[in-house]
């Protein structure tokens, strides 16, 4: 289980990174996406993929599952919602203002209008 | 236990909160944010106190003893980061009274800068690592309302670059938080730091270390990784420039302090070398940049560059004299940068320039803007008795101590040139043939020089005082140099 997890966290990281590396300021805000959907499970496979009853105690199970990395991941999966949905405000209005959401037209003289 | 430590975090969260309902009211705005600002101040002083007098103060959320829950830790250095922050935050506050224009002040500037105050604070106060990412995130997410807030066009496309930057970092921040879970199976940092100790030098340890030290260096801004900073940084107006200047970086600084002493000091061979060579060069680009330049804003926004480099090289030799010395300047260089930040502000404000090329001569109308700023110049090179000169003096010391001559001697001549750099603007600014200038009799300078002025006079009190001063920082340095007493505090073993 844990290798099948490395390995859809290995696909998921490559496609963030072909996606961010790309023009389209879209592609590049589905994979900041991508990327932090990555990391959240790595977050959980690195908390040990483990099988058992919800961690209450005082329901007699032979084991419980760690509750943190979920507690984790449930955190920074509404810190990254919250991070791209501004992300895409903050895009549209550029495209708006700037007219055009290709990332090398978007270069400026830096410091300047 | 005590609850005085949550309350500079409360405070600004509460502020925030009540301010958005008085949105189209701004002179509420400004009384209740220049209030707040003020009882914060009074309550980070109580804290710092009380913190010299009884030592590291801790206080477990809800109850959840130390290694299970959040634990809010304030140790010296924590609070006195705190209360230098909550100053600055105060000072760009009332700036922002005359600067910062009715449309920005309407569309909810004033509760945003005290969610940025929370995130600082909490972030300098929290004593468990996913915490700090949290708070990370508070700040960011505000840094990146005021960075796009009025919406011009360089403001949007450095926006952009920002953000993008900054959520790939926390991407990277929560990847080197699940790898140290997996090793140490724990969250609490002072849990971590005896985790850590039991198992040794791994190398996955190492790997660890340099991944905080990516995350981080990202912040705050060190050699490789300092790109988006200059462009970032130019973009908003004066006061969230200063803010962002004295406070955002400072948070992955201290963040870099805080792992590197607390939990990666076993393998030191390698991981502080490596810090150490990222700072030597780190304050090398930075001195290259701030000569570069002839934009009076992209000097100073270099000389951040500088004095991250300077405080990290302190960090990296590690030793008791380096990290008072190091705290020494951390302190010195948030104050610093804002006033000049702030100053910078007002030169702009009366000219509608920060190209040195199109200004001279300003001394003759503005005596007063012109010798705070050279005062301010003079603390920010380290002349002798203001106050970059002790911190910087120790960390050259010990440096010189433990044979790190190259470092010692570039943090050196890293003095001069920011002198150059700085007191060009001096020169070509304010001496010379006045000229006139456009907004010359509507531009509040009064009003806009008092907050950079007060901030002038603690830089000199800083370093007239550094007697007075020393036994508190040296006792934050102690922390740090010892991590059983924070670890003791914490977990009351």
């Amino acid at each position: 289980m844990e290798i099948l997890m490395a390995l859809l966290i290995g696909i998921l990281f490559m496609t963030a990174t072909y996606l961010m590396l790309s023009k389209s300021l879209l592609r590049i805000i589905i994979g900041t996406g991508l990327l932090s959907h990555g990391a959240h499970l790595l977050l959980l496979t690195m908390g040990g993929l483990k099988r058992g009853a919800a961690p209450l105690l005082g329901e007699h199970a032979p084991s419980y599952v760690d509750p943190l990395p979920q507690a984790l991941i449930l955190t920074a999966i509404v810190i990254s919602f919250g991070v791209t949905a501004f992300f895409l405000v903050v895009a549209y209005r550029a495209y708006q203002e700037l007219g055009t959401d290709n990332m090398d037209r978007l270069r400026g003289k830096e410091g300047h209008e | 236990m005590n609850n005085l430590i949550i309350l500079p975090i409360l405070i600004p969260l509460i502020t925030g909160v009540v301010l958005i309902f008085f949105a189209k009211n701004i002179i509420a705005q400004r009384w209740i944010s220049a209030i707040s600002g003020m009882i914060t101040i009074v309550v980070s002083f109580m804290l710092a106190n009380h913190v010299y007098v009884n030592g590291i103060q801790t206080m477990d959320l809800s109850n959840w003893e130390a290694p299970y829950g959040i634990t809010l830790v304030s140790d010296m250095l924590s609070a006195l980061l705190v209360l230098t922050t909550s100053i600055i935050a105060f000072g760009a506050v009332i700036y922002s009274f005359k600067s910062i224009g009715e449309a920005r002040e309407r569309f909810f500037y004033y509760p945003v800068v005290n969610f940025l105050i929370v995130g600082v604070n909490g972030a300098f106060t929290t004593g468990d690592i996913f915490n700090l990412f949290v708070f990370f995130e508070v700040m960011l997410m505000s840094s990146y309302v005021l960075l796009v807030l009025g919406g011009t066009k360089i403001q949007l496309r450095e926006s952009i670059k920002y953000i993008l930057v900054n959520v790939i970092s926390s991407a990277l921040f929560v990847i080197a938080v699940a790898y140290l879970y997996s090793v140490v199976g724990t969250l609490n940092m002072a849990h971590i730091s005896v985790r850590l100790s039991e198992v040794g030098s791994a190398g996955i340890i190492t790997v660890i270390a340099v991944l905080f030290l990516i995350v981080f260096g990202l912040k705050g801004a060190i050699f490789p990784l300092y790109f988006w900073l200059p462009g970032s940084y130019y973009a908003p107006p004066a006061p969230v420039m200063a803010l962002f200047g004295a406070l955002l970086t400072k948070v992955g600084v201290y963040s870099i302090t805080r792992t590197y002493t607390l939990f990666f000091y076993h393998d030191a061979g390698y991981t502080h070398q490596l810090l150490q060579i990222l700072a030597i060069l780190t304050i090398i680009t930075g001195a290259i940049g701030a000569l570069a330049y002839t934009d009076i804003k992209k000097i100073i926004i270099y000389n951040i560059i500088v004095a991250v480099g300077v405080i990290l090289f302190g960090v990296s030799v590690l030793t008791p004299e380096s990290l008072t010395g190091s705290v020494f300047y951390l302190i010195h260089d948030m104050n610093i940068k804002a006033t000049l930040f702030l100053l910078v502000g007002i030169i702009v404000v009366i000219t509608g320039t920060s190209d040195l090329n199109k200004i001279s001569g300003m001394i003759n109308r503005y005596p007063a803007l012109g010798w705070t700023f050279f005062i301010a110049t003079l603390a920010l090179a380290g002349i002798p008795p203001l106050s970059g000169f002790a911190g910087k003096l120790m960390i050259v010391r010990s440096g010189f101590e433990t044979e790190s001559y190259i470092g010692a001697f570039v943090v050196l001549m890293s003095s001069l040139l920011v002198l150059f750099s700085v007191m060009r603007i001096f020169i070509r600014g304010f001496w010379g043939t006045p000229r006139a200038y456009k907004n010359e009799d509507e531009a509040p300078v009064k009003w806009l020089l008092v907050t950079p002025a007060i901030l002038t006079v603690f830089a000199v009190l800083y370093g007239f005082g550094t007697e007075a001063i020393y036994p508190v920082i040296s006792t934050a340095a102690e922390t740090l140099a010892n991590p059983e007493i924070y670890i003791n505090a914490v977990l009351k073993e």
